[in-house]
């Protein structure tokens, strides 16, 4: 139970715990599922549809932390944006996934020490950190009840933290400028305007006078 | 029946190991490693949000929203980058994405 909404979750008393505690084992359940099938399928499509489950119980996770705004966030940019474009982007590559699968078995053992080793140090490390007990807050989050999340978030977002806002707005730009450019491509045999050649035609390349002979025509 | 930090911390370590695996799995389809990288950005996501949550301050979920802001940055180009190259070899296999040796 977070510190911010200590005083909310008292007064629930123990039924609120309870349904809370639920609530996070059937988020953190799926989510994981859901994480090991995006890896594990053998089609891309339910790959990345398994990808955007995950996304949602990550999101039911978030809201259970405190921070509705990141969870609408999530879901939102998240499934309604980047997904779809993961999903144009399989459907649209003309790809034999099957062949791609290939060497499935043969880099599981390496893959499985790799991970397995991870987890047993990430774990390690969750038993044995302390917080430091003089660290205090940078910016000390308001109660829910006064002031929601979203709120509290653009308070120090516009303020204390505008210049990293501005530039994850700047980074987004080069991005879609760097997707822009790069897959953007002219077909050659597709007539177009070219405006430097309209601008430098001059009267000699486009009016001709022809001195025609009387009954002969211009042939 | 109190959920406490570490639960939501074993949840992050275990799918961003979940990831790792992924890309030793999948090493060959470019799209699923970076559905993998996905997964990872996610997990440190969940811990940013979750510190953020327990210790009363606000400045993880700000760079958390970095974090979001960044991993659909390289979500795009990436996808762009995969596009053009299968325009021009017809493939996306890794291990055949090797013009550039040295």
């Amino acid at each position: 139970m977070g510190r911010g909404r200590a005083e909310g979750a008292g007064e629930g008393g123990g039924g609120v715990m309870i349904a809370n505690a639920l609530f996070f084992y059937l988020f953190a359940g799926l989510l994981v599922a859901s994480g090991f099938m995006v890896i594990a399928v053998k089609n891309p499509v339910h790959a990345v549809l398994f990808l955007i489950l995950a996304f949602f119980n990550a999101a039911g996770l978030f809201v259970l932390l405190g921070a509705e705004f990141l969870a609408m966030i999530l879901v939102v940019v998240y499934v309604g944006a980047v997904m779809v474009l993961f999903l144009f982007v399989v459907m649209m590559l003309d790809v034999d996934f099957a062949e791609l699968r290939a060497g499935f078995l043969k880099y599981l053992p390496v893959g499985a020490t790799v991970g397995v080793l991870l987890l047993v140090e990430l774990i390690l490390i969750l038993g044995a950190w302390v917080t430091a007990p003089e660290i205090t807050a940078q910016a000390p989050t308001p109660p829910l009840a006064e002031i929601s999340n979203t709120r509290a978030l653009g308070q120090i977002l516009y303020t204390k933290y505008v210049y990293l806002f501005e530039a994850a707005g700047l980074i987004l730009l080069v991005a879609m400028i760097g997707a822009i450019v790069l897959t953007l491509h002219h077909q050659r045999d597709v007539k177009r305007q070219s405006v430097p050649r309209q601008v430098g035609r001059t009267r000699e390349m486009s009016v001709e006078v022809v001195e025609v002979e009387t009954g002969r025509g211009l042939s | 029946m109190t959920i406490g930090l570490s639960h939501y911390l074993t949840v992050a370590a275990i799918l961003f190991t979940l990831g790792i695996f992924g890309i030793f799995l999948n090493r060959k389809n470019v799209i699923v490693i970076l559905m993998s990288i996905e997964l990872m950005l996610l997990a440190v996501n969940l811990n940013l949000v979750a510190f953020s949550s327990f210790h009363g301050d606000l400045v993880g979920q700000v760079f958390a929203i970095i974090v979001l802001t960044v991993a659909a940055a390289e979500a795009a180009i990436g996808l762009a980058i995969v596009v053009v190259y299968f325009r021009n070899r017809r493939t996306i296999d890794v291990a055949e994405i090797d013009l550039l040796k040295g």
